[in-house]
């Protein structure tokens, strides 16, 4: 953990989640989510100092491979299979501001959308050369990037026939613990986000859309890896305007 | 009329039933890329104020244990300051994150964080708040992750004038969030949903 450089850190405590635009807790189309649902009323609480702080990770703790999850499991000379991308993008908040410093996480099934996980029992095959993690930590401008193979879509059994679209899973630190998000990104075109019942919990189509990640033709690298942009958004805060100014101060 | 221009938060999904992979991937066997996982470790010989284990389980809607969760806390050190560049009151504890991560065990479903007793720190308005530690839960049905807090149950006066406790409605519920405790060990169940439904947070 450490300051991040030339930045001044904010105070502010943040915006108020809009939980229409986030999926309800209750979801019967997946099926999970029928027990693990609080029934009752959140209880709401305008951030204190034990929410508008957070953890924040140095730039020393990322290895060199944490972001190319082709090498980072491979054994040495070998690399994963599967369709070769980068991926990268911007972490910003609800005021278009860079978020530094922020620490994003990344797992994935490998290229046929078999997850190495002990649970996992799909019978595509394990790559011998791929684990399926990864993570950086945004720079000043809130960019990160990592390389990594397209994961294929899987079977799960909720309904009878349902397929998991492709999908890499995102956890994001801001610099505050209410920031704590983790998300799924999908691909441009993909018709199976639009069957899927987990992408089905987000009420709002705009909202959805939000999590699918187009072609970048232009960060393309030619006779090596296609590239997709995926920004993500966290909650913004509050200048500190007015606050925390007690009555006849 | 001029436009506000704000975003729109990237909307949450569920961490699913393999978030071990990404958050802890040496507890699921995925090993030699990261040394460690991150958050295993809490404190270190140094760190300053009282040795506390915080363990628990959580529960579905119908009892079961959820053994595929990941539980995150976040607090502050022993004198109640937090480890974060947004605080301002002064230095905290360089010897403590301040930040744990643990998931839980697929045979019993508990988790387990070895960490201090956090000092208490102030509301908005000024008044204490009792000691408390933050809880961020994720899991396989849990579509965005749920926050709550735990406070420690021989803080019985500072919890009876608690700004967050205060506002609970229905005053049965204030035990959800309260550990028992035996000797250093605070036992915290969490359950998503019923009758011992823990009070969650929109924070």
């Amino acid at each position: 953990m450490s300051e991040r450089p030339n930045s001044k850190p904010e105070t502010g405590a943040f915006f108020g989640r809009d939980r229409a635009w986030h999926a309800p807790a209750f979801t019967p189309g997946y099926k999970t989510s029928v027990l693990r649902a609080p029934q009752r009323a959140l209880l709401s609480l305008d951030g204190t100092i034990s929410e508008t702080t957070g953890p924040v990770f140095g730039h020393s703790m990322i290895g060199e491979l944490d972001n190319d999850l082709i090498l980072n499991y491979a054994r040495p000379g070998e690399s994963a299979i599967g369709e070769r991308i980068i991926v990268h993008g911007r972490v910003l908040d609800e005021r278009a501001k860079p978020v530094a410093g922020a620490l994003v996480e990344f797992w994935q099934a490998n290229a046929g959308g078999r997850y190495r996980h002990k649970k996992e029992t799909y019978l595509a095959a394990i790559d011998p050369n791929f684990g399926g993690c990864g993570r950086a930590i945004t720079d000043e401008e809130g960019r990160y990037h990592f390389r990594t193979v397209r994961p294929g879509a899987y079977p799960w059994p909720n309904g009878v026939n349902d397929w998991r679209p492709a999908h890499i899973h995102f956890s994001i630190f801001g610099h505050g613990f209410a920031q704590r998000l983790i998300t799924q990104m999908y691909f441009e075109g993909d018709p199976m986000i639009w069957k899927c019942p987990i992408v089905g919990t987000i009420p709002d189509k705009a909202a959805i859309e939000q999590l699918i990640a187009p072609l970048d033709w232009g960060n393309t690298i030619p006779m090596d890896s296609r590239a997709y942009k995926f920004d993500i958004v966290l909650r913004g805060r509050r200048s500190t305007m007015f606050e925390n100014r007690l009555e006849g101060n | 009329m001029q436009q506000l221009g704000y975003l729109k938060e990237t909307p949450s999904q569920t961490a699913g039933p393999y978030v071990h992979i990404g958050l802890t991937p040496n507890f699921c066997d995925i090993t030699g890329v990261y040394d460690s996982d991150l958050g295993a470790e809490m404190v270190n010989d140094k760190t300053l104020g009282e040795r506390i284990t915080v363990t628990g389980r959580i529960f579905d809607g119908a009892g079961a244990l959820v053994r595929d969760a990941v539980v995150e806390i976040w607090q502050a050190d022993s004198a109640g300051l937090y480890n974060s560049p947004s605080e301002m009151r002064g230095a905290a504890d360089p010897n403590f994150t301040g930040w744990g991560r643990c998931p839980t065990r697929a045979e019993d479903g508990v988790y387990s964080f070895e960490t201090v007793k956090p000092g208490s720190v102030p509301f908005k308005d000024g008044r204490k708040q009792a000691p408390h530690i933050t809880f961020w839960i994720v899991a396989r049905g849990i579509n965005i992750g749920l926050h709550t807090r735990m406070y420690f149950p021989e803080e019985a006066e500072a919890n009876a004038n608690d700004p967050l406790l205060l506002r609970i409605e229905h005053r049965e519920r204030v035990a959800t969030m309260i550990a028992s405790r035996d000797g250093a060990t605070c036992h915290f169940d969490i359950h998503l949903q019923g009758p011992k439904e823990t009070v969650f947070l929109d924070i």
